[in-house]
Parts: C-alpha cells; sequence; structure tokens
C-alpha cells in the first residue's frame, strides 16, 4: 500500500493545476498567433489528427521533460551503459543526437539474471545458429517458419516451466493480445486486475467478452466479485457466462509486487474459474531455480490454468510464450492468429533463450545459473532495505528485483532524473498515464549483473539526489516506533 | 314518510346556507373575500397534493440470500478451455532444419523451398550476417526494455533514419514485430467516431487493428475501385458532420490473402476528391515494386507525399524481423506516445535493426535483383498457366502467386481440404514445398483459399520448372475425381 502525505498530495495536485493552467494560456496565445497567420496549406478539408485536448498532456506536459525518456544508448544494456548526450535547440521540442557518450550505471533496464551482453555461454551459440538458420525464416509457423529450434524451445521450456506443453510467439505484447480472444469470446467473463498491463486489456477488449476489475491484489474482492456476477449472469440476458477467466500478474512492474497467487487459486477453484498468470517479470527473476511466482510462493503448475511468460526480461531475448495443458497448446497452434499469420520467431532469438534456460538449469555443466539467482535475491534484498533506511518510501515485496521509489510531485521527475545523470547513473521515471496522476515514481531494477560496488555507488548517489530534491518523506524513526512503521509497509 | 325526508333535507340544506352566511365564512383575509365554496377547493387541492406525494407501489425488491448465491454458484458449470480436439488440428506443420532459402532441408532431404517470403534472396547473404554478428558481439541478443525506458539504441534510431532516407519521407519508427506494426498503427490515430473504409479481403492484423480502434469501419468490395467510390459518396453524400470527423482508407499494397495489387493512383484521386486520409501496408511490396524496390508509390509514379501513413513488416523482402511505419513528422511523432505497440513493448532487438540497415543498403546497391525477381515470376506464371483445375488468381507482379480451385467444392473447409492435400503430396513425392492458406477461426476474410508460392529472387529457372512440373502432375492426379 502506498502512503501518500496529506501535505504532498496537497502540493502536487497544486502543481499539475500551476502546469495545467499555463499550458492553456500557451495553447490560447498558439490560437491566436495561428489564426493571425494563414492556415497550413494542404490541409484544408481534412480533421486535424489530434484535436484540442486530445494531446494537450503531450504538448504541454510531457514535451517540457522529453529529454528525461527514450534515452538512446550506445551499447549493450548491460551492467553499466554508455549514454549518449542530446541537445536541444529549441527548448526540448526536438532533441538531437551527439556522437558523446557518458558511462552510467544501469538501473532501468529489464537485466534480471544479467544475459543481456555478449555472454560467454550463450553468445558463441547464437552466432552458431545465426549462420545456420539466417536471421530469420520469413515465413510464418505453419508454412515453413517452425524449424528443430522452435520445436527444440518449446519442449525445454514446457519442462522449466512445469507444464505439459508450451508455444512460443515472436512478441510478449502479441502473445497477450493474440491468445485471450482465442481462448474466450462473446458471453464469456474476464475478470482482471485493476493494475494490468496494456496488452491484457488490449487482449481483454478485443475478445468481445465482458471485463470486470476486482481491487489490485484483493483476494477477498476478487471473490465477492465472482459470486455476484455469477449469480446474476451475462447483463441483461441472465443467462449463463459461458465461462470466466481471471487474469493476474505474477510481478507488478509498476508496483514491484507479488501476486497473491495461493488465495486467488483457491479463490478460482471454489468458483471454477480460469486463472490465467502473466509471469512477464517474474519468470527467471524469482524462485530458488528461477520458475516464478508458483515456486516462490509454493503453488504447484498444474492449479493455474494458463501461464504466460516473455523472454525479454530474464532470459535477454525478445518474445513469449504460453504454458498450458497438451490439449490447449494443440488448440492454439491451431487457431491462434499469432502463429497463423505472424513471422515465426527469430533463430538467433530462439537458440538465446534455449542456452539462457540450460545455464538457469545448470545443463550447461557449470553452476552460473544458480550463482545469477542467488546474486540476483541478495541484490534486491540488500537494495531495498538500504533505500527503506535512507527513509524513501519503496515499494514492492522482498525478493522482487524491481522496486519504485515513490517522487510524487511532477517537478521531483526531472529533477531527479538530470541530478541522477549528471552523476552518472541511469534511471528510469514514470509519470502519468502509466501510472496514477498523483503517484509519479522513479523505478528501479535491480540485475544479477550489479556487483556490490556497483550497487553501494548507486545507492550514495540516490541518496544525495534524493537529499537535493526532497523525497525522503519517511526517514528511519527511533526504535520504539519501529513496529508500527514496519505495520504499515505492509 | 316523504315528507320527514324532505322535512329533513329542508333542515339540512337550511343548515348549510346558515353555515355559508355565517361571519367565519365570509371573512375576509388579506382583502380577499372568502365564500363557501373556496373552503371545499382548497380541501380538494390539499387532497390532489397528499395523493401526489405518495409513493407508487412497487413490488419489494428482494436481492439474493447468501444461500441462494452459493446455490447458483454451485450450480453453474463452465465450458472447457478449448473445444474437443479434431483430427485436423492434429496435423504439424513441417519442421526446417536448415536456413529457410531457396532450398532448404526438411526430414533430412533437400526440398525446394517457395514457402518462405524471402523475396529478395537475402537468407544467407554474408554481408547481412557480418553485420548481425558484429551486432551480437556488441550489444547481445534483447533490448531489455521498452523505447522510453534506455531501450532505444543508436542501431534503431539509425535504422529509422536510414528507412526514411530510402523511402523518402521525413521519418520513420521501428516497431519491434512485423504484425503489430498494423494494429499498432491504427488505433493510434483512429478513435471512437471516426471513419474508416476499409477492403474486405485486408488480413488479420489489419481487422484487428480496425477492431480496437472503435471506429465505424465500412467495408467495400476487394480491390474494387468502383465499390469503394459508391462507398465513399454514400459516406460523405449530405454529412455535414463528416468533415469533422477523421476519415481513413485503408488498403493493403498486395494482399496476402488473394495476391492482388492495390491501383494506387485511382486511389489517389478518389482520396483527395473526398478528403480521406490513406494506411497503406506494404508488407509484400516494399523491396519488391518500383524500379528501385521502394514500393507501390514508386511504381505507379505517385509522389510518396500524397499517401499519409505507410506501415510495412520487415519480415519478407527485408529477411529480418519487425516493423516500420513512415509519413510525414506528425504522423510519426505522434505515434511516439500513442501508440501502444511502441510504448509498452520491449524495442526490437538490436541486431535485427543492422540487419534491415544493411538489406536497404544491399537493395539500394543491387536494383538488379529486382529484375531477377521479376523474371522468375513471369517464367513461374508460364509454368502454371495450364494446370489442370487451377486458375492463377493474383496480379501478375505480384510475388505470392496464389492459386485457386477453378471448380470450388462448395465449402472453404473441403477446399482447404484438397488443396492441403495437393501440398502435402508435392512435399512427400517431388521435395517441393509450397503452403496452402491457413484461416484462423478469428479471421472475418471470405476471400476463397487457395495454394500459395512465394518467388524468390534466389530460385533459379530449374527451380521453377521443377515446381511448375510437379503441380501439374499433382494436381491433375489429386483434383481428377474433383473436376
Amino acid at each position: 500500500m502506498v502512503r501518500l502525505p496529506y501535505l504532498t498530495a496537497l502540493t502536487t495536485l497544486f502543481s499539475y493545476g500551476l502546469l495545467f493552467a499555463f499550458g492553456q494560456l500557451r495553447d490560447f496565445f498558439r490560437k491566436i498567433i495561428d489564426w493571425s497567420k494563414s492556415t497550413s496549406k494542404g490541409l484544408k478539408g481534412y480533421a486535424p489528427i489530434c484535436l484540442g485536448l486530445e494531446d494537450f498532456y503531450t504538448r504541454r506536459l510531457y514535451l517540457r521533460i522529453q529529454d528525461c525518456f527514450s534515452r538512446p544508448i550506445a551499447s549493450a544494456p548491460d551492467a553499466w551503459i554508455d549514454v549518449v548526450e542530446r541537445y536541444s535547440n529549441d527548448n526540448n521540442k526536438t532533441l538531437h543526437r551527439t556522437s558523446n557518450t557518458t558511462k552510467c550505471l544501469n538501473l532501468g533496464s529489464y537485466n534480471y539474471l544479467g544475459f543481456a551482453a555478449a555472454d560467454e555461454y550463450c553468445t558463441p551459440r547464437v552466432i552458431e545458429s545465426l549462420k545456420k538458420y539466417s536471421s530469420s525464416t520469413c515465413s510464418i509457423r505453419v508454412d515453413g517458419g517452425t524449424t528443430d529450434l522452435h520445436n527444440e524451445l518449446e519442449e525445454l521450456l514446457a519442462r522449466f516451466v512445469g507444464k505439459p506443453a508450451a508455444i512460443t510467439f515472436g512478441m510478449g505484447y502479441v502473445t497477450n493480445s493474440a491468445i485471450i480472444p482465442i481462448l474466450i469470446g462473446k458471453g464469456g467473463l474476464i475478470i482482471s486486475d485493476s493494475l494490468n498491463h496494456n496488452s491484457i486489456v488490449n487482449g481483454a477488449r478485443g475478445s468481445g467478452a465482458a471485463v470486470r476489475v476486482f481491487q489490485h491484489n484483493n483476494p477477498s474482492h476478487l471473490e465477492e466479485v465472482l459470486r455476484e456476477l455469477i449469480a446474476e449472469g451475462q447483463p441483461r440476458t441472465h443467462r449463463p457466462w459461458k465461462k470466466i477467466i481471471v487474469i493476474v500478474e505474477g510481478i507488478y512492474s509498476m508496483e514491484g509486487e507479488l501476486c497473491q497467487l495461493p488465495e486467488i487459486i483457491s479463490v478460482c477453484k471454489k468458483y471454477k474459474a480460469y486463472t490465467y498468470l502473466d509471469e512477464a517479470h517474474s519468470i527467471g527473476a524469482v524462485g530458488k531455480t528461477g520458475r516464478g511466482v508458483c515456486e516462490l510462493l509454493g503453488v504447484d503448475p498444474a492449479d493455474v490454468d494458463i501461464m504466460m511468460g516473455t523472454f525479454t526480461k530474464s532470459f535477454g531475448s525478445c518474445g513469449g510464450y504460453i504454458a498450458a495443458s497438451k490439449e490447449i497448446i494443440r488448440y492454439l497452434k491451431y487457431s491462434c492468429p499469432a502463429h497463423l499469420y505472424a513471422t515465426s520467431m527469430s533463430p538467433p532469438a530462439v537458440q538465446q533463450v534455449i542456452s539462457a534456460i540450460k545455464v538457469i538449469l545448470g545443463e550447461d555443466g557449470s553452476s552460473r545459473g544458480a550463482q545469477k539467482l542467488a546474486h540476483i535475491r541478495e541484490n534486491s534484498n540488500f537494495f531495498r532495505s538500504e533505500l527503506q533506511k535512507m527513509g524513501f518510501e519503496v515499494l514492492g515485496d522482498s525478493d522482487s528485483p524491481v522496486m519504485p521509489i515513490m517522487l510524487y510531485n511532477p517537478a521531483k521527475i526531472p529533477a531527479f532524473s538530470r541530478e541522477c545523470l549528471k552523476q552518472n547513473v541511469a534511471i528510469v521515471t514514470v509519470a502519468f498515464p502509466a501510472t496514477p496522476l498523483l503517484l509519479a515514481r522513479a523505478r528501479i531494477c535491480i540485475s544479477a549483473a550489479h556487483s556490490r560496488e556497483d550497487l553501494i555507488k548507486g545507492l550514495e548517489v540516490i541518496s544525495k539526489v534524493g537529499d537535493l530534491v526532497g523525497i525522503k518523506y519517511f526517514p528511519a524513526e527511533p526504535p520504539q516506533h519501529q513496529e508500527q512503521g514496519h505495520k504499515k509497509l505492509e | 314518510m316523504a315528507s320527514a325526508v324532505m322535512n329533513m333535507t329542508t333542515a339540512a340544506l337550511d343548515w348549510v346556507s346558515v353555515a355559508f352566511d355565517a361571519p367565519l365564512a365570509r371573512a375576509v383575509v388579506f382583502g380577499v373575500h372568502i365564500d363557501g365554496h373556496l373552503v371545499v377547493e382548497v380541501l380538494l387541492v390539499a387532497v390532489i397534493l397528499f395523493q401526489l406525494t405518495r409513493k407508487s407501489y412497487k413490488h419489494p425488491k428482494k436481492p439474493l440470500t447468501e444461500k441462494e448465491i452459493d446455490d447458483l454458484c454451485e450450480e453453474w458449470v463452465p465450458e472447457p478451455l478449448h473445444p474437443s480436439i479434431s483430427e485436423d488440428m492434429k496435423a504439424e506443420p513441417p519442421t526446417l532444419e536448415s536456413a529457410a532459402g531457396p532450398h532448404t532441408i526438411i526430414d533430412g532431404k533437400e526440398v525446394v523451398n517457395f514457402a518462405s517470403a524471402n523475396y529478395l534472396g537475402l537468407i544467407g547473404n554474408e554481408k547481412i550476417i557480418d553485420s548481425c554478428v558484429s551486432s551480437l558481439e556488441k550489444y547481445g541478443v534483447g533490448s531489455c526494455g521498452p523505447r522510453g525506458f534506455y531501450g532505444t539504441i543508436d542501431v534503431h534510431l539509425d535504422c529509422e533514419e536510414r528507412i526514411a532516407k530510402f523511402m523518402g519521407t521525413p521519418d520513420s519508427i521501428l516497431y519491434s514485430y512485423g504484425i503489430s506494426t498494423i494494429f499498432s498503427v491504427i488505433p493510434a490515430f483512429c478513435k471512437k467516431g471516426d471513419i474508416i473504409v476499409a477492403d474486405e479481403g485486408v488480413h488479420w492484423g489489419v481487422q484487428n487493428g480496425l477492431h480496437l480502434s472503435r471506429s465505424t469501419v465500412v467495408y467495400f468490395k476487394h480491390n474494387d475501385m468502383k465499390s469503394l467510390e459508391n462507398t465513399l459518396e454514400k459516406l460523405t453524400r449530405g454529412n455535414k458532420q463528416a468533415e469533422k470527423m477523421r476519415r481513413y482508407i485503408v488498403v493493403e499494397a498486395v494482399y496476402q490473402n488473394s495476391g492482388q495489387i492495390a491501383p494506387l493512383d485511382e486511389l489517389v484521386q478518389l482520396k483527395e476528391k473526398y478528403h480521406f486520409r490513406v494506411i497503406l501496408d506494404e508488407s509484400h511490396s516494399f523491396g519488391v515494386l518500383g524500379n528501385s524496390g521502394r514500393g507501390l508509390a514508386e511504381y505507379y509514379g505517385v509522389p510518396v507525399e500524397k499517401i499519409d501513413i505507410i506501415t510495412a513488416g520487415m519480415g519478407n523482402a527485408l529477411a529480418t524481423d519487425g516493423g516500420f511505419c513512415t509519413g510525414s513528422v506528425r504522423v510519426v511523432d505522434h505515434q511516439r506516445l500513442s501508440s501502444s505497440g511502441y510504448v509498452f513493448s520491449a524495442s526490437l532487438p538490436p541486431y535485427l535493426a543492422s540487419a534491415a540497415i544493411s538489406a536497404v543498403n544491399y537493395l539500394e546497391d543491387n536494383p538488379s535483383v529486382l529484375s531477377s525477381l521479376r523474371s522468375n515470376i513471369a517464367l513461374l506464371w508460364k509454368g502454371l498457366s495450364d494446370v489442370p483445375g487451377l486458375t492463377i488468381a493474383s496480379h501478375p507482379l505480384s510475388p505470392i502467386v496464389f492459386l485457386k480451385l477453378k471448380k470450388s467444392t462448395g465449402s472453404s473447409k473441403g477446399d482447404l481440404e484438397l488443396l492441403s492435400n495437393i501440398a502435402d503430396r508435392m512435399l512427400k513425392e517431388d521435395s517441393v514445398f509450397i503452403v496452402s492458406t491457413k484461416r484462423s477461426v478469428l479471421d472475418k476474410c471470405r476471400l476463397p483459399v487457395g495454394l500459395r508460392l512465394f518467388v524468390s529472387a534466389g530460385h533459379s529457372e530449374s527451380d521453377i520448372h521443377k515446381v511448375s512440373g510437379s503441380l501439374r502432375r499433382v494436381a491433375a492426379t489429386t483434383l481428377a475425381e474433383h473436376l
């Protein structure tokens, strides 16, 4: 639960109000100036791409701090990266690259197990497969796009995750958008967590089923919603629902929290709803052997009907997968549009995932996998506890490698980001619309490639900048009040 | 008796008139004479008001008790997640054991491959593989983040600039997957209340984009410009509101479902007459049509600025993966914040972006590869002109040669069975790999199914003769009973 101090809420609202007022003023003057000049040629009779307030946020708020986002890098997204310097001649409206780079500590990329850069086991094998299979098959999976690499990956993946069969796709986003419409259609019901990712929302919308939301990570509210909706039936006709799917994520990327999987599974089993678990951020990153939230929370993979994940985060590749029973996978292979219409996954990327899974399982003959897993767990717990000691408001459960630090005020977003960059630490800041309006944050992603010295340097810089910007909202309380403080953090 | 009643009524009447004449009934309140009838009227009004304020009788609503809800939940039985598995669902596609070039190895045997959209023969090209290797060694495989959060690598920006320079447009934007390009671009520009006119033969990616955009979609007959004109006329005639809404026409350059080519010159005329914007999907025409491979606009001699939005998947002629979208600066900038497939998804792996740059460089340096492709297509057309039972239904310049049955079995399922039979036999007996159309249950396209051959500039003459000969033989035997 996020704690929002009353005074901070007021000041944040005031800042946004001020920015909005200034934005409207500038829009007003822009309209006057444009009206006195001639209308733009060639676009007469065409409605503009964005009318009025539709892109107000983009033009007046986002463009002012554009240099904090989309920073290009000139190296692999490893623990240390070369951030390209950019300059602007027109007050941040357009940014131009220079050829100078600064070496910065990377606390923003999803590189949980450190497979991002060239790896001693994976890269030679990837290059070999590139020379054998070339960079693309130029064909869809059901035509000529299935190579023996793809089959090998699917078997290995099914074994790794603990399900009977698996199917892979070239992009994680497409996996969600194309699978959900196949599993459920009109007459069905999707109940999804309120903070689910955009790809799940898109898939749910594209399916045509009714969509309801339950309070984030709250199994008792889920039970309430299920009881109410099953008793009511479909809207207006009150016919019984054809089927119900509950969609949750393993680790929520903006909160760093683990989902309360055992309780949610027991609720779903009681009411005969199907469960769909999206493990984009948790597969490979949590759990004793890297098998995700099911292993961490002690849930049997057979209890989850469909497990989905991506290869971008922990395996250093690209693509997504679905693991489920053999019949479901067979049906998906027959009808899923992403399987029937999209180019198959690039063979070198497939080989990277195969090698990464082998390293994690220890099948490459070394113990690097176990070392990486232990490393990321230690790093996350160390970093989080240090940040909390310093007085930052840090979200997320222990063992989770994603930790958001709350900023709240819109002006602190560019301040934090730019000051950290000046001291050679690359930070990711997120604001509206990816998060609620008042809850802007800086998100840290820890990697197994970070060494203890890297983390200590990061902590120093963050502490200094935190003092400068003023985000240490909850300084460490004296020992008598420590217990209450811990309770609030739950 | 009667007189007693009469006496009583007279007495009552007298009493009433006395009451009316009483000084109280003649009171003057605020200068208004109060007569007796006013009392009756006031009482009447009071009764009416009283009735109006009473709530009407409604059947009392009883919410379900906990036990009833429990019972309902017990009784409810969901459908299974998947329908029962039928025989045709168990078919497995052939597995390749080498690169998907013009010749590939399936099950240990070498086959002639007409199933990969490797139009320029770039699979296995030395220069591209070298650039990929150096990219892999420098950047690793994945980019580990979306474009907004340190997932923008300098090769992405270089690739965008290269493509924009090649196409002659001001700017372009890269997507990480071919099919997600079009279904992210359409919802970024078309919102609820806009009008979209689309061809009925567009592929699933476009259909999904149209569905997600929540705009009003009107389909016109496949590749029929007359039908398009009628639709545009109907939508804009006398409709004042239409001018305030954004209006789009969505077409593909080379249709995947039929191999037809959209007539761009007529399209641009219509678009300018009715003030619609054009979204053109050039996945199968980029690097194929036009003297230097710049796509449909070059082929028809239309200036590329007239097309508002061009998207293409790079998984075909450029032999990599991913997609791009180009247009004016306004169009491209708008997508950087509002296109969901760009903002919420990890970026393209850097080695694929370097492969794209090398492929575009290769295409610009060797335009002769386009003439080899064209002569291969022409040769294949000649060879397939007399296949029994099948006719060529695609455009003579389309790199997808689409064959459909002369006489349909009556259902597309039956057609598909026959065609898959032909393709399987060709693979097993003659080692020639072609494919039939695949349709998902979600696909709304109703165009006829057929056989698809993807011609590549890397095919040799003997390959083309082999495939025409094999197709002739197998079609003759398989369709003998059916003809």
